[in-house]
């Protein structure tokens, strides 16, 4: 069955597949379809779906519908993160499972409104105080942004933390026909809960990798979630032994996991010397000059990265070993040949990692990215 | 019948950590006297608590608790009692969360959102040193202002009350019937607000010479009356949203919009078609339809619209793309074909209009004609014989083209345009498709 449909729907066919029950967000261009779509659609399964008097106050909303129970969800771009910023630390300290769209458009500030880019991806993973681990998925097609985004809840209700899903003006508003047959489904998950009986201590964990029991407020148990440096029971604490544990908890529950998020595509028919790697809108062309590269008898291989945080490291270092030269075009200045680099650095022989990079607001073409194939 | 609760306050941690003769640990005491008097559920209630040293006050009761951001605290109280209507929600902030989330503060008021706010207001910042807040009397010394605060203070309560709160009250920590106000304030459905003044006696007793008798002449002094101010029966904003949405619930979700082939499209290869017109000109349904006249045809689409800021004014430019398989890279820098139907379009594809060469195709209304420099062949349509209306004309040269370049048949491209569509939009739209077949029959090449 073919649909003809733009990204916000199919992240809102995803949200509600993943069993999403409460959004709030912000009118901002060009995340503003999403907001429009789940407030349409919330009320028909008798869910919550508010626009907030800013960002703040949205993400705030999620946050504390959050923690009664509901799967949360909110959308903006680069100026609405910003204001987010400081609530996504909170969701990383007080483990609050949340899915943050990010709908990227030319910065910086209020930059253009309607212009598509990919700059916020080092801001997605550095975007809050302290500088612990997030996870941002990173969608190329509207099948991706509906099995993504039910992949991006299924990650929050795990590992309580915000999760990102990093599109771009492009990739939500554009309408393409999509096969929506094809959609992949995916299991749900549901956060662990504490059983009914017993005693419950909100921010305990056997060991520093394991995610915490949830209930909710307003369930079972008393429960005491804080944006402060806390120990097991929520209280706040200034003990470096509690806080070692508390930091190093939030820092062991999503990096012990990195091999749950290693997200890629490698197209890779034959070992080639050279490796494209890209992601989001940029990946489509990508994967055009691949293909007319191929035609014109050149070998190369491809890499689009559907989890750009944590850094698929592994799948990275196995595509890219034995590789001469790596390609990796993206919308900004280069913001995730950072990460290539770092990986290239340990490999022998080590690839030369090449950009390919617009900030002009255009799309980068499949041809500027097959000149860099040799 | 439940054991009567003698005590909300946790067992645990029996002191309160405030400095001593802090107001706080009086307002904790007249909470908990109010808990206690309305027997409250503990597991349906929650203490949302601010920054600040009121911050810490939630650890000191047995009921749900959430601590968040410096002045977000109304936030998150909206989101749980959004999501839990029947919940108790009872919000602890400082005269700081005031001013910081001073937005938040209007717009639940004026939303009239069912928590209960207690505004532990002791006119200055008592954690982070002293500094005046937005409820430092005018003269008041502060770290902030040793000269004394020039600012006027924040009349917090009729701020809440004109913006629609249910209940206000505006009181000291002193006052003896405190319990027996926060009971009521708890007891409304909607938002209700108590502003508490207190004394801090690190630093604003200290640095004024403050004391009780001086806390009751300020208030006095700005004119600012005590007791309750404000009851209201306004709609509570959770239930009257849950009341809203019943008649929703078991609506089909997000259904799907399948688009059925029924028509065949000879075209060969991918066709890259850029319409360039203005603001307020159709240009981008009659893209949409387009791209659904193709897909009726068995076609790929895609659809890219861009747009300045604004929507009503300026230009619009639509790019579609047609092919027989899925398309990936959606930019078009080559147009095969390119529709210049006004001025504004035509400022924004100069690029374009140099990229295509003499395989390719500029159509173009006759005003524009001679503006164009191209390589293109240039299709010029003739407005005269059949004028269409301004409105009409994307529709009506986009029409010409689905005819002229072959691209799949008009039929599926009139299916498009009324697909979706209200009678007298359809009527609107097939009239500048015939339109589009006088102006395609006098084409000059």
């Amino acid at each position: 069955m073919r649909e003809f449909m733009d990204g916000a729907e199919a992240i809102t066919r995803g949200a509600l597949a993943a069993g999403c029950n409460f959004f709030a967000g912000y009118p901002i261009t060009p995340a503003t379809p999403i907001l429009l779509r789940m407030l349409r659609e919330l009320p028909k399964i008798g869910g919550v779906g508010i626009q907030g008097e800013d960002e703040i106050a949205s993400i705030g909303m999620c946050i504390g519908a959050a923690m009664t129970g509901a799967k949360a969800m909110t959308a903006t771009s680069g100026p609405g993160l910003s204001l987010y910023s400081e609530n996504i630390g909170l969701g990383i300290m007080g483990e609050v499972p949340l899915v943050i769209v990010d709908v990227m458009r030319l910065g910086p500030a209020t930059g253009g409104a309607t212009t598509v880019a990919q700059g916020d991806v080092q801001f997605l993973r550095w975007g809050t105080s302290g500088g612990f681990p997030v996870i941002a998925l990173c969608p190329t097609n509207a099948a991706e942004c509906y099995a993504l985004t039910q992949r991006a809840f299924n990650f929050a209700e795990r590992f309580r933390t915000p999760v990102f899903i990093a599109t771009d003006k492009e990739m939500i508003s554009a309408q393409q026909s999509v096969e929506t047959s094809t959609f992949e489904n995916i299991p749900i998950a549901d956060r662990a809960r504490a059983p009914a009986e017993g005693e419950f201590v909100p921010y305990r964990v056997k060991r520093l990798a394991d995610t915490p029991l949830f209930s909710p407020i307003g369930g079972a148990h008393l429960v005491r979630f804080t944006t402060s440096m806390h120990g097991e029971r929520g209280i706040l604490t200034k003990k470096p032994s509690n806080v070692n544990k508390t930091s190093r908890h939030l820092y062991e529950k999503i990096e012990a996991h990195r091999a749950e998020f290693e997200l890629v595509a490698f197209d890779a028919p034959e070992r080639a010397p050279t490796v494209v790697v890209s992601y989001g809108i940029t990946a489509r062309s990508m994967i055009e000059a691949a293909r007319d590269a191929r035609a014109a008898g050149k070998k190369v291989s491809t890499l689009t990265v559907h989890s750009l945080w944590p850094v698929p490291a592994r799948a990275l270092r196995d595509a890219l070993r034995g590789a001469t030269r790596v390609v990796v075009p993206e919308l900004n200045f280069g913001q995730y040949r950072l990460e290539i680099e770092r990986i290239a650095l340990a490999l022998d022989p080590r690839p030369q990692v090449i950009g390919v990079n617009r900030v002009d607001g255009e799309l980068i073409t499949p041809g500027e990215i097959e000149e860099q194939i040799l | 019948m439940l054991p009567e609760i003698t005590t909300y306050r946790n067992s645990e941690r029996a002191r309160y950590p405030f400095c001593p003769g802090c107001g706080h640990a009086l307002v904790n005491d007249h909470l908990n006297a109010a808990l206690v008097q309305l027997q409250l559920d503990p597991r349906q209630t929650v203490i949302v608590t601010d920054i600040g040293c009121v911050g810490m006050s939630d650890q000191y009761f047995d009921v749900h608790a959430f601590h968040g951001l410096h002045g977000r605290a109304l936030t998150y109280a909206t989101g749980i009692k959004l999501a839990k209507p029947a919940l108790k929600v009872i919000v602890l902030m400082g005269d700081g969360g005031v001013g910081i989330g001073g937005h938040h503060l209007l717009n639940a008021a004026r939303r009239n959102i069912g928590v209960t706010v207690l505004v532990f207001n002791n006119l200055n910042f008592g954690m982070t040193g002293g500094e005046h807040s937005v409820t430092t009397p005018h003269g008041g010394i502060t770290a902030t202002t040793r000269g004394g605060n020039l600012e006027r203070p924040l009349d917090i309560c009729a701020t809440v009350a004109v913006n629609g709160a249910s209940f206000v009250y505006r009181g000291t920590a002193f006052d003896k019937d405190l319990p027996a106000r926060i009971a009521e304030a708890i007891q409304t459905p909607g938002f209700a607000l108590l502003d508490l003044w207190e004394l801090c006696t690190a630093y604003y007793v200290p640095n004024n010479r403050f004391s009780k008798t001086e806390l009751l002449q300020t208030m006095q002094a700005l004119g600012l009356a005590a007791g309750v101010l404000q009851r209201t029966e306004n709609a509570e904003f959770a239930h009257a949203y849950r009341a809203r949405i019943t008649d929703q619930r078991g609506q089909p979700v997000a259904p799907s919009q399948p688009v059925e082939q029924k028509f065949e499209s000879a075209l060969a290869k991918p066709t890259r078609i850029v319409l360039a017109g203005a603001a307020g000109g159709k240009v981008r349904s009659t893209a949409s339809a387009l791209a659904l006249g193709g897909m009726y045809s068995g076609l790929w689409a895609t659809q890219r619209d861009d747009y300045p800021t604004t929507v009503m004014s300026g230009y619009s430019v639509a790019e579609v793309i047609l092919s027989r398989a899925e398309i990936l890279y959606m930019g078009i820098e080559k147009p095969d074909i390119l529709a210049v139907i006004s001025p504004e379009g035509l400022s924004q594809v100069p690029r374009q209009l140099r990229a295509m060469d003499a395989t390719q195709t500029v159509y173009v209304t006759p005003d524009l004609a001679n503006q164009i420099e191209t390589r293109a062949r240039k299709v010029v349509f003739d407005l005269d014989r059949a004028p269409v209306p301004k409105k009409a004309l994307a529709l009506a040269t986009t029409a010409a083209i689905v005819r002229h370049a072959r691209l799949y048949p008009l039929e599926a491209l009139r299916e498009a345009i009324c697909a979706g569509q209200r009678a007298e939009f359809a009527q609107e739209n097939l009239r500048a498709l015939e339109a589009s077949e006088t102006i395609l029959q006098e084409v000059v090449s």
